[in-house]
């Protein structure tokens, strides 16, 4: 079970911040389903992998960052994006394949990228885009301006050299850079038990020598604690660490299965019974941070933004052809 | 211009060096190319002009400082990774194909990606299969990337400079036969050779020969050795793979009427076959004989110099091979 809860009776950030967790948590569940409706009605091409479920790690990582600190995801990232402060509506036109999208429909749902807002991109080879969030971190250790690198990643990840090959120089060069593992427990089709080693990631980052802490990934708060540790250690020089956050995905691999063939109903029900949304809204209630027809209205609002935002991408222009042979090269 | 003579090793070293003082975005990594100055010696005294925070000793992680050096790109430095020897390209193909060559594409042009990645060819050296291959025709198999093969010192340190200076992924190969065994003029003055510019190493009116890197000296000996025969043999060296400067190679073909082309990379799907289309395409019209490739034997490099050496064009291939066209010109 997971090494850490929060600890409710003071809330670690102001109402204003509080209400901001809870909206970009709502607004990645919304999303998710939105895009799963887009795919289903045939609005967008290829397949897109969803992280409802899966909200809280995101968005208690990013709380705890700047807008110069960059992040890089993964092939299941539109909940990372969203929390780093990506627009919904460059999103759904990305997804959509759509001229007006984050990369003007060359990426794709899996390939979207912000760098203005630090989102260097997300990535669909599993442990990508680590190499990329190392060198973010080695830029801003040179700018020396506190900046930094958040590499977000899954735990097929894991097993991907190119985790221990970073993970050892950022430990020797104390690079801050932090290695934020959402293990969603099953790698496709694969419990992670079966495709690991040993005691998993936690265990293996302290023997590199990097702090490493296991958090409940479901739990918004206990993310932003251990995240706001790592990130304010890291700025000041300590170097990297790494942050397990145990989780899980609602859906399939991506939207085109259920996943119910290799994930029984009595864990589904279970992990459901966990859902990061429900429990959050109750700590928020119970601290009078929000009122219930605050969660109405708030629901409302972004549902109705997401409509707007279908409805704008679906009357948006695919790239022209033209456009194939630009931005190969600078 | 004030000329000296410079080997392969110095002219690159010259050119980093200058590039360091020039652009502090600049940093050089890899295995052993900090203290110890490189196992080929290009980065010697480089450490000790502008420290370990420029010039970085790597753990053995390719993959790993590759991708790192991808990522201090994406955000605004210019990372020179070193990769010893150009076999050992295999285990940082995701950083170099999956990451670098596409992240301007992907994200609709939102990054560059400025990474300059220098890398060996090259057999000879009875260093086995594994530290003996040329996968330059790999690089260039990307798009994203360019690909840069120079020859000389003065080709190395003009297109390593502009290396520098590009905004985009080079992968810069360097037979490291070259390094210390090829000796020539450097200016002492400042100057850069632009990518996509063939040179004409000699100028010939019956055959065309094109040759890449290293293989451009046991040409232009070939081409000497024609010449006493009475046979005036056009050398050509692309110098670039990626962008390729197909008007110069086109030109000299419908000139001479014929092409041979030279590579120490393998002929099976190889530079020697991308070349020859693009030749048989541009320069139809012209060609009295079947373009005649001479690429590395499709064998993995074997040791033993006898073996090994019958894998690589030499100099008679290339006669013999002229001869053929000539020959076949006469039919």
């Amino acid at each position: 079970m997971p090494a850490r809860k929060t600890q409710t009776a003071i809330l670690p950030l102001p109402p204003d911040e509080l209400r901001e967790l809870y909206r970009k948590m709502l607004t990645i569940r919304i999303f998710e389903e939105t895009v799963f409706d887009v795919y289903r009605k045939g609005l967008m091409p290829g397949l897109a992998h969803l992280s409802d479920g899966q909200e809280a790690t995101p968005v208690g990582v990013c709380a705890a960052l700047r807008l110069d600190d960059t992040i890089t995801s993964t092939h299941r990232g539109h909940g990372h994006i969203i929390a780093k402060g990506g627009q919904v509506e460059p999103m759904m036109a990305e997804v959509m394949g759509k001229v007006t999208g984050y990369c003007r429909g060359k990426g794709g749902e899996m390939h979207i990228a912000d760098v203005s807002l630090g989102i260097l991109g997300a990535n669909g080879i599993v442990g990508g885009g680590i190499g990329i969030a190392a060198g973010s971190a080695f830029t801003a250790k040179r700018e020396g301006k506190g900046r930094v690198s958040v590499a977000f990643f899954g735990d097929g990840a894991i097993n991907q050299g190119i985790l221990y090959e970073t993970a050892n120089i950022a430990v020797l060069w104390k690079l801050p850079l932090i290695y934020v593992c959402e293990n969603n427990q099953y790698t496709e089709f694969t419990n992670y038990h079966k495709l690991t080693s040993g005691e998993g990631l936690v265990a293996r980052a302290k023997a590199m020598g990097m702090n490493a802490l296991e958090v409940d990934g479901n739990d918004v708060l206990a993310v932003y604690q251990a995240a706001h540790e790592m990130v304010e250690a890291a700025r000041k020089g300590k170097g990297p660490a790494t942050l397990v956050c145990q989780t899980f995905r609602y859906g399939g691999h991506h939207v085109g299965e259920p996943g119910t063939a290799y994930r029984s109903k009595e864990e589904i029900t279970e992990w459901k019974a966990r859902d990061p949304i429900p429990a959050f809204e109750k700590i928020l209630l119970n601290h009078k941070v929000i009122a219930p027809s605050d969660i109405e209205t708030m629901h409302d609002q972004i549902h109705t933004q997401l409509q707007e935002a279908v409805a704008t991408a679906q009357e948006a222009p695919f790239p022209e052809v033209k456009e194939v042979g630009e931005h190969v090269y600078a | 211009m004030s000329m000296r003579e410079l080997t392969f090793a110095q002219a690159i070293r010259e050119a980093l060096d200058e590039e360091l003082a020039r652009d502090e975005r600049i940093f050089v990594l890899g295995e052993d190319v900090g203290a110890w100055g490189g196992v080929f010696r290009c980065t010697e005294g480089l450490f000790q002009k502008y420290g370990a925070e420029r010039i970085i000793d790597t753990p053995l992680s390719e993959e790993g400082y590759i991708g790192l050096a991808v990522g201090a790109a994406m955000t605004g430095m210019h990372p020179v990774p070193e990769l010893m020897f150009g076999d050992f390209i295999t285990l940082a193909m995701d950083q170099i194909v999956n990451q670098a060559a596409k992240m301007r594409y992907m994200t609709g042009g939102q990054v560059q990606v400025p990474i300059t990645i220098r890398v060996t060819m090259g057999g000879g050296r009875s260093s086995g299969g594994q530290h003996s291959q040329s996968w330059h025709a790999w690089m260039a198999h990307v798009p994203g990337l360019k690909v840069v093969v120079p020859s000389t010192p003065y080709d190395a340190k003009g297109l390593l400079k502009t290396a520098l200076r590009e905004p985009n992924p080079v992968v810069f190969f360097e037979d490291k036969v070259m390094y210390s065994k090829i000796k020539g003029p450097v200016p002492e003055e400042e100057y850069t050779i632009p990518f996509g510019k063939a040179d004409v190493k000699r100028e010939g009116k019956d055959v065309s020969l094109i040759a890449i890197s290293r293989m451009v000296h046991p040409t232009l000996a070939a081409a000497e050795k024609l010449a006493a025969e009475g046979i005036s043999a056009e050398v050509i060296d692309p110098r670039t793979l990626t962008p390729l400067d197909e008007e110069t190679l086109i030109k000299s073909v419908a000139k001479t009427g014929g092409a041979v082309i030279i590579d120490e990379g393998y002929n099976h799907f190889g530079t020697t076959a991308e070349l020859a289309a693009t030749i048989a395409y541009g320069a139809f019209d012209f060609l009295d004989a079947p373009i005649e490739r001479l690429g590395a034997m499709d064998v993995p490099i074997p040791f033993s110099p006898q073996l090994e050496f019958a894998t690589i064009p030499d100099e008679a291939a290339i006669i013999l091979a002229v001869h053929r066209i000539l020959d076949g010109r006469r039919r």
